[in-house]
């Protein structure tokens, strides 16, 4: 029967194929046969995992408390030098430059991202900033993001660092940042539910050699990253407690 | 175990006091009127065993508190507290985390320099396979606000 694999929504559009052709590799090398369903979003993917429906998952850090601590996943292997950072930018005209100094009724624009949002939340805090107080515009991607601060109808753009190191220069060249997170472990994981747990050290193994092998190193190159790092369960665990103190 | 702190360590003029603190020590206090504003975009980390021994710090921690990583591994989390804190603050803290839940708060730290910084802390007690194997805090950067409050709040709960 087949494995449910399924990538994090929050996903670059860029790497769509490369994540194909990594469950490709991925099934060769395993033997096992594994579909790759991506979902339009976390509401829809969270619901197939709460249905026991997913077997294998790059998840988003803010999903891995509910996967482990209530579906039993398994962590895997975390991309190397890759960890999750928020920004908090404005309109490069905006006189602003300290989130301290950004007041109440502000315009917010976000992704649904989780772990994304909720560091962008936690930076907005030393402004008595909060949910209560601020008007929160979602987006379907970070480059709306962008455009509603250039627009001048957001006043503030939530971004995952990545996302807002990809804009364009003359994008950014129009924006401002105030914050950048420098968090540093907070980060995407691999997981294997349930049903694979036995596999756990052979998926393990192969996945950590990936980027010894000529080939899965272009595999690799396809997803944005050099290598995977395997995830001990103490580190998952810490991640899982440091997101939980941030969830307040 | 901790260490009186010292006056060569401490940066300007500096106040002196003895603190009692958790499992019956004491520990003579120099402490200055400097601030040391909380750093953007960063979190302080650090996982203590469960009568409250630091076994891990992040690089944040070492920076903000001005020790070593090796001083402040296996030295209780106590190396940390000021003397404006009131007791009961940190007796709601243990109170809390000891049944089991989240507890949060704004602490003014002292550094190694005799110095403080503000932060709002959150503890959490690490459960594995149904048991508290230490607690994890996390702090990050407070809003002002909530700092003036309790600035004013904190001396009238001695």
């Amino acid at each position: 029967m087949s494995n449910l694999f399924t990538i994090s929504p929050d996903f670059s559009p860029d790497r769509i194929s490369g994540w194909y052709i990594f469950n490709t590799w991925f099934q060769k090398q395993t033997g096992e046969a594994i579909h790759l369903k991506m979902y339009d979003n976390f509401h829809s993917q969270i619901a197939a995992i709460k249905n026991d429906e997913i077997d294998l998952i790059y998840a988003n850090p803010f999903d891995a408390a509910m996967l482990v601590r209530e579906k039993g996943f398994l962590p895997l292997v975390k991309p190397f030098g890759k960890t999750d950072e928020a920004i908090i930018a404005v309109n490069a005209k905006n006189t602003v430059e300290d989130v301290a100094h950004l007041s109440p009724g502000i315009r917010v624009a976000v992704t649904e991202d989780p772990d994304v949002h909720l560091m962008g939340m936690i930076m907005l805090e030393p402004g008595d900033l909060d949910a209560n107080n601020m008007n929160i515009d979602i987006y379907d991607t970070y480059v709306l993001v962008a455009k509603h601060l250039l627009r001048g109808d957001a006043d503030v753009g939530i971004f995952l660092a990545e996302a807002y190191d990809d804009l364009s220069n003359m994008i950014k060249s129009q924006l401002k940042i105030l914050v950048r997170s420098q968090i540093s472990v907070i980060h995407h994981s691999l997981m294997i539910g349930p049903k694979l747990a036995g596999k756990r050290d052979e998926f393990q193994s192969l996945l950590v050699e990936m980027s010894n092998d000529a080939k899965g190193k272009g595999v690799l190159e396809g997803l944005g990253f050099d290598a995977w790092i395997g995830i001990e369960d103490e580190e998952m665990e810490f991640m899982i407690d440091l997101m939980d103190t941030l969830n307040t | 175990m901790l260490h009186d702190m010292k006056p060569e360590d401490i940066a300007g003029d500096y106040q002196e006091i003895t603190l009692n603190l958790f499992g019956n020590m004491t520990r003579k206090i120099l402490y200055t009127q400097v601030e040391t504003p909380y750093p953007d975009g960063k979190l302080i980390v650090s996982t203590t065993d469960p009568s409250g021994v630091i076994t891990h710090v992040n690089q944040a921690f070492v920076e903000m508190s001005g020790y070593t990583k090796d001083e402040l591994i296996n030295s209780p989390h106590s190396i940390l507290r000021h003397p404006d804190m009131p007791p009961a603050a940190f007796k709601d803290l243990w109170d809390t985390v000891q049944k089991g839940s989240k507890w949060q708060g704004f602490v003014k730290n002292l550094r190694k320099d005799g110095g403080y910084y503000w932060v709002k802390a959150t503890v959490i007690p690490n459960v594995r396979n149904g048991k508290v194997t230490g607690y994890t805090s996390v702090r990050r950067k407070p809003s002002r606000t909530k700092v003036e409050e309790c600035i004013k709040l904190y001396p009238t709960l001695f």
